[in-house]
């Protein structure tokens, strides 16, 4: 069982960090009014596990005695049907609705007409949790609106998402939001040093801080990172960590970006590009650490350029390779600047 | 370590608060004066024209129609006499053909006469709430049907943006905007459920806070009023706590981040985002509150303000579209220190400057 799992808090009080939060929880479920939620905040930040920490207060320990389902849904006018893994106790059930692509409104609608239908046991409450909602279609968001309305009764919604920008506003209206920061550097540390006290080895709190710094507020990241490390490297140096492999890659393609502008230096960011993505690294992340990696070597005056050509093409990456291709000619002829902008759309 | 509270009695969540207080007539709903009044005139008479009704969230639409259909049908005819369809349902073309049709083409009898002695009105109700996601298709469609039936048949679009509805379609109704509730509005109907509750006492500057983050939305309001209430107890709400219910950065640290963009250092810059991103705060409410709190400072020229606004503009689709949300914000930000910078390298810049202090 890996750390992440082993060691996952199962109650609001087991929870290191957040203290507020849980607390706040607590006064609410006791207070016997438990509105739709809406919980929000960075990847890694520990949102799923509380609120399964939140449902275990409500219900007890039976909810975390899961079954994992296959759910096939019949589309009601073709003949097409859409296969979704469900999660699900007694007392919840949760979905990632991205799973059925564009029927997720079909699947999340079904799912909650059959709760409907058949109202769960001493007719309490049924939680439907739904995960990243923020990629939902708005065809499916919409039809959440009089859904969380009609239904408020017998079933609660709880979604969860990284960020809210794209959930729409009536969405919002109709939930309690609950934002769950990152926890802070020395709440990692804290974290991994318990972690490492039940595992039976050292871990300094200088060391544990690199991987805290690391890792960048996710504790899942920090989490698993040290994990592999203890297998491999331990005991651990006290110097800093070295980058993760498509860290340096993306490192590397900056340095040729600046060393040289030429078509056949292109080529060559190309394929290391094409690389990256064939790893599976997402485009918006690639952009994301590619900026920050030429923005630490280059002077301030064309930082201003950087930021805003990488935030343009981020934006436009659907572009396919062959789209921004003339794109990048005309600029490579105009302005040695305008051409590093442009490789980065690939 | 505490046990959880309630291993053995069932748990059943109290009705919502919004759901609770639903205006059950029209003469329950705030704010919206001259839409009341004119329903209420068509009520009297027992007729009434086909409906549109459009505003934004949480402004009383849906309330209001399901209150004018109670007092024409009562709870006795609603079932045979309206038909609901939302969001939810189905409501493509075929839909809109079959289902429908067939609805609104059935006759009902003239003569009812409800249980409070009033005579049922004579025609059916089609609500088609959330109407601006129904596709121009299906309200091309709809168009006919509304039509041909219209002896048997009234139909009441609801919708938050009256250009998703077809022209046709829309010069066919009687249209009423409903307007987002001013804080007097919004307040007095928080009080009345707060004493309802019997809310310990509230202060005024927490019903001014949930005003100020809820956006002339009555449904938010009261969301954040109920959430607010259960989530901190019975300690005495503050308006912090308002702040932090609704998701809302504390006005500070925008504060913080807009003065760091006069620093000119784009490492300042970036680490003090990363920090707010980290916090949780979404993208869209960041955006928000910087265009909030730049439009309403002294040391940003008219035509920065102008020139930031419409960066503001831009940057908020891209994130709707989806765009990656650090290097949207980040964008925005250096933007708006470049701007700054532009000012000071500029040797006349008092000659720009229009603040009037
Ligand atoms: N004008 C109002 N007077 C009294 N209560 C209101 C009013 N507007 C909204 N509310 C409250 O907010 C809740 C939601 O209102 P309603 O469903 O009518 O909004 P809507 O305009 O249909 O919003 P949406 O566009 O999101 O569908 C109601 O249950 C009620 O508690
Ligand atoms: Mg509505």
């Amino acid at each position: 069982m890996l750390w992440i799992d082993k060691y996952k808090p199962t109650s609001l009080d087991q929870m290191d960090y957040h203290k507020d939060i849980s607390e706040n929880l607590k006064n609410m479920i006791l207070g016997g009014d438990f509105p739709h939620l809406l919980v929000y905040g960075p990847s890694g930040a520990g949102k799923k596990t509380r609120v399964m920490a939140t449902l275990k207060e409500i219900y007890g320990a039976n909810c975390l005695k899961v079954k994992i389902e296959n759910k096939t849904f019949k589309h009601p006018s073709s003949s097409k049907s859409i296969q979704v893994t469900t999660v699900s106790s007694p007392y919840h059930i949760e979905i990632n609705p991205g799973e059925a692509g564009s029927y997720d409104r079909l699947v999340i609608q079904s799912i909650i007409k059959d709760i409907a239908q058949s109202p769960p046991i001493d007719s309490q409450s049924f939680v439907v949790i739904l995960n990243e909602v923020d990629k939902l279609s708005k065809d499916a968001q919409h039809a959440l609106r009089r859904t969380m309305e009609k239904y408020a009764n017998f079933c609660r919604l709880i979604l969860c998402c990284d960020s809210t920008s794209k959930v729409i506003d009536p969405i919002r209206s109709r939930c309690m939001g609950i934002r769950v920061p990152a926890p802070t550097k020395e709440e990692i540390v804290k974290v991994l040093q318990n972690v490492a006290k039940k595992e039976r080895f050292d871990l300094s709190a200088e060391v544990a801080g690199h991987f805290a710094e690391r890792s960048n507020g996710n504790l899942r990241y920090a989490l698993l990172l040290l994990e592999s490390k203890k297998t491999k490297e331990y005991p651990f140096q006290t110097n800093e960590l070295p980058l993760l492999d498509w860290e340096s890659a993306i490192f590397n393609v900056a340095n040729d970006m600046i060393t040289e502008q030429s078509p056949a230096r292109l080529q060559v960011i190309r394929g290391k590009l094409y690389e990256l993505i064939g790893h599976c690294i997402p485009p918006d992340i690639i952009m994301k650490n590619l900026t920050f990696a030429l923005l630490e070597r280059i002077d301030t005056t064309i930082k201003y350029d950087i930021i805003h050509w990488a935030a343009f093409y981020e934006q436009n990456q659907y572009f396919t390779w062959k789209h921004s291709l003339p794109s990048l000619w005309q600029s490579l002829k105009s302005s040695k600047w305008n051409f590093n902008h442009n490789i980065t759309s690939t | 370590m505490s046990k959880s509270t309630n291993q053995n009695t069932p748990y059943r969540p109290v009705e919502p608060w919004v759901n609770k207080y639903r205006p059950k007539t029209v003469d329950e709903v705030s704010h919206q004066d001259e839409v009341v009044k004119a329903l209420k005139r068509s009520l009297e008479t027992g007729n009434l024209p086909h409906l549109l009704f459009y505003g934004p969230p949480g402004t009383g639409k849906t309330s209001t129609i399901l209150a004018v259909a109670m007092d024409l049908f009562g709870p006795e005819l609603y079932k045979d006499r309206v038909l609901e369809l939302n969001a939810s349902d189905e409501r493509g073309i075929e839909v809109v053909r079959t289902k429908i049709k067939n609805f609104a083409s059935f006759s009902v009898s003239q003569n009812n006469t409800l249980t409070n002695g009033k005579p049922a009105a004579a025609f059916k109700l089609i609500v088609l709430d959330e109407a601006d996601s129904m596709t121009h298709d299906a309200q091309a469609a709809l168009r006919r049907i509304i039509e041909y039936t219209s002896k048997t048949t009234r139909f009441c679009l609801l919708c938050n943006y009256i250009t998703r509805i077809i022209e046709p379609l829309s010069s066919r109704c009687a249209k009423f905007r409903f307007k987002s509730l001013n804080d007097t509005a919004m307040i007095e109907r928080l009080r009345y459920i707060a004493s309802s509750e019997s809310m310990p006492p509230v202060k005024d500057e927490v019903y001014q806070a949930i005003h100020a983050v809820s956006d002339g939305d009555l449904r938010k309001a009261i969301t954040y009023l109920q959430s607010s209430y259960r989530f901190y107890g019975s300690r005495e709400l503050t308006p912090d706590n308002i702040y932090n219910i609704s998701g809302t950065v504390p006005p500070k640290l925008i504060e913080t981040l807009i003065n760091t963009c006069k620093s000119n250092s784009y490492d300042k810059l970036q680490s003090n985002l990363q920090q707010l991103v980290t916090k949780g705060y979404p993208a869209s409410q960041i955006l928000v509150q910087i265009f909030d709190q730049v439009t309403n400072h002294k040391s940003f020229s008219d035509k920065q303000k102008a020139l930031i606004a419409m960066k503001i503009g831009d940057v908020d689709r891209n994130l709707v579209d989806g765009s990656e949300e650090f290097l949207q914000l980040f964008d925005t930000v250096s933007f708006i220190m470049k701007q700054l910078s532009d000012n000071s390298n500029n040797n006349n810049n008092n000659n720009n400057r229009m603040d009037l202090d």
